[in-house]
């Protein structure tokens, strides 16, 4: 089983989450050209080794989470939150 | 090589199994051929067969990292149907069915296909409108289809969960009578013995690790045994085709590599005559019994991407629930082995057989967990495509070109995230 330390829930296993996808993907703006859109809605660089991913605790507090993880070893790296604003928060609650 | 009869069994019966050669030669990689396939599972073995047998090819290679299947062709639940419905896909799957029904006789080699059907539950009034939608698609394109009621699923299948209060009651079910199972290593043992007497130079332990190129072109592979050379390259490497696309420099791809585990219990006596599967309402289960006796089945992927070769709890318990709110009785039997295979899932969930930006580079990928079928017809087609050097029209929209026409080709309607599709 996969632990995942969540900012808000503390470490819980994986089957309290789901799997967004590939996290680096960011949406181009709406009227960015169709080879922007193709490539972020199908085309996947798809890494052996760590890469960024997002996951919601949708049974847990809900919020969706940015995790780098080893896609060979499913060791994990680093969770923060994906609204950089909260993760800001988090940080800084100043 | 002495080919396989009844009469060469009974006589090596009588002489103590002494009188039987090596099924494939174990070579030395050759510097130089005219067609390198990299991938040893039954897509890359099929390929290199029928570009052998139906192109008249000569000198042709199939480099695998590992063991010839030990990759998904070894560890797949080896569920053989033709009932898919997209324009393509349909004549495909077709095709490649029609290879299995006569795979034996033309390889010369017991693949223990079973046509033992294909049975589909249904559990609501859509789902059989759903089915009868998909029987007349299934008629009217010369397959075989038929729907049953509960009274004759209960006759063929008699301890199912008929219970009137199971969560989803069973009300019939869709069936493919030609659709079935095969013994999945024999068929990759099959493909390399056939392929090897036609003079192709199988290489196993033989790992591709760097794609020479110049410009537009593969001018040779860098492998665990030394340099090799090929006028035209396929890849054919499943779950690790992302990471051949990467070593070739071609950037992203249209695929995710997920894992599927299957599963098996220890043997019991002849419980199961079908393949029967359950979908309904977020699970997905399918189950078969081997000719040994264990209970074979599987489920859903593990949810999220993986390049590891090892399956996680939670699908264990799912399909465990699965398996016993269909099949009750199963419920004392004890789980022998899970284990998992990496995935090529694509973006809409169907194939690439298709040419590349590179010239004579050919990919034969995205085969999602339903590429045990499809390994006849895929070496079928990705030979046409090599040795023509273009597309048959059956996979011609099967290209990598195809989302950037927003021509997807979704069976499932699952939209353009490669964990949902089967
Ligand atoms: C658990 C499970 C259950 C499944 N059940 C079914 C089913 O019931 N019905 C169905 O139709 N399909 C099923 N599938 C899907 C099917 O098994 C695959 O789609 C199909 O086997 C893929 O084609 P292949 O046999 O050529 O792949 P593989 O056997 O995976 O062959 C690819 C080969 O490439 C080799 N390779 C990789 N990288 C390199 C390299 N760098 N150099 C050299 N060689 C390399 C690998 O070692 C491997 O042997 C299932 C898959 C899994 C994992
Ligand atoms: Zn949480």
């Amino acid at each position: 089983m996969i632990r995942i330390n969540c900012p808000y829930c503390g470490e819980r296993d994986h089957s309290e989450f789901t799997y967004g996808g590939d996290g680096s993907v960011k949406y181009p703006a709406l009227d960015a050209s169709m080879e922007d859109w193709l490539q972020a809605v199908f085309q996947r660089e798809n890494i052996r080794g760590v890469q960024t991913e997002s996951w919601h605790h949708v049974n847990g507090c809900r919020m969706w989470l940015l995790v780098e993880r080893d896609t060979m070893t499913h060791e994990i790296h680093s969770v923060r939150v994906a609204h950089p604003g909260l993760q800001q928060a988090l940080e800084d609650p100043s | 090589m002495t080919r396989f009869s009844a009469w060469n069994v009974f006589r090596n019966g009588l002489s103590g199994q002494k009188g039987w050669d090596r099924q494939w030669r174990d070579v030395e990689p050759k510097a130089d051929y005219d067609v390198v396939i990299v991938g040893g599972g039954i897509h890359g073995l099929a390929t290199a067969y029928y570009l052998a047998k139906k192109h008249g090819l000569k000198n042709i290679a199939v480099l695998e990292k590992g063991w010839i299947g030990g990759g998904n062709a070894g560890r797949n639940t080896t569920i053989v149907r033709s009932n898919y419905f997209r324009p393509g896909n349909r004549e495909f799957y077709e095709h490649s069915l029609k290879l299995w029904e006569n795979l034996s006789h033309d390889l010369n080699y017991n693949v223990m296909f079973s046509q033992r059907g294909h049975v589909s539950l249904l559990h609501s009034p859509g789902a059989v409108d759903a089915a009868a939608r998909g029987y007349n698609t299934l008629r009217l394109t010369g397959s075989d289809a038929e729907i049953w009621g509960l009274e004759e699923l209960k006759q063929e299948i008699p301890h199912l969960n008929y219970a009137a209060n199971a969560r989803f009651p069973i009300l019939g079910a869709a069936v493919q009578r030609r659709a079935g199972t095969a013994r999945h290593d024999a068929v990759v043992w099959g493909y390399a013995r056939a392929a090897d007497q036609l003079g192709v130079d199988i290489i196993q332990n033989c790992e591709v690790l760097g794609v020479r190129r110049d410009q537009g072109r593969i001018t040779g592979l860098d492998t665990s045994r030394g340099a090799i050379g090929g006028s035209k390259i396929g890849f054919s490497v499943a779950g690790n085709t992302s990471r051949l696309w990467d070593m070739a420099g071609l950037g992203t791809l249209p695929i995710e590599s997920h894992k599927l585990q299957a599963f098996v219990t220890e043997p019991l006596k002849p419980l199961l005559d079908h393949v029967v599967v359950f979908g309904v309402g977020g699970t997905h289960f399918y189950i078969s019994q081997s000719d040994k006796g264990g209970m074979v089945f599987g489920g859903d992927l593990d949810w999220y991407k993986s390049y590891a070769q090892r399956g996680n709890l939670p699908i264990v318990q799912d399909v465990s629930e699965c398996a016993l709110s269909i099949l009750p009785c199963l419920g004392r039997v004890r789980l022998l082995r899970h284990w998992s295979g990496v995935c090529d899932m694509s973006m809409d969930g169907s194939h690439f057989i298709c040419k590349t930006p590179l010239d004579n580079l050919y990919l034969n990928a995205g085969w999602n967990y339903g590429g045990f079928k499809a390994g006849p017809g895929a070496g079928w087609f990705f030979a046409d495509l090599i040795a023509n050097d273009r597309p048959h029209e059956i996979v011609a929209e099967h290209d990598l070109k195809r989302f950037e026409r927003g021509y997807n080709i979704d069976e499932r309607g699952a939209g353009p995230d490669p964990k949902l599709h089967g």
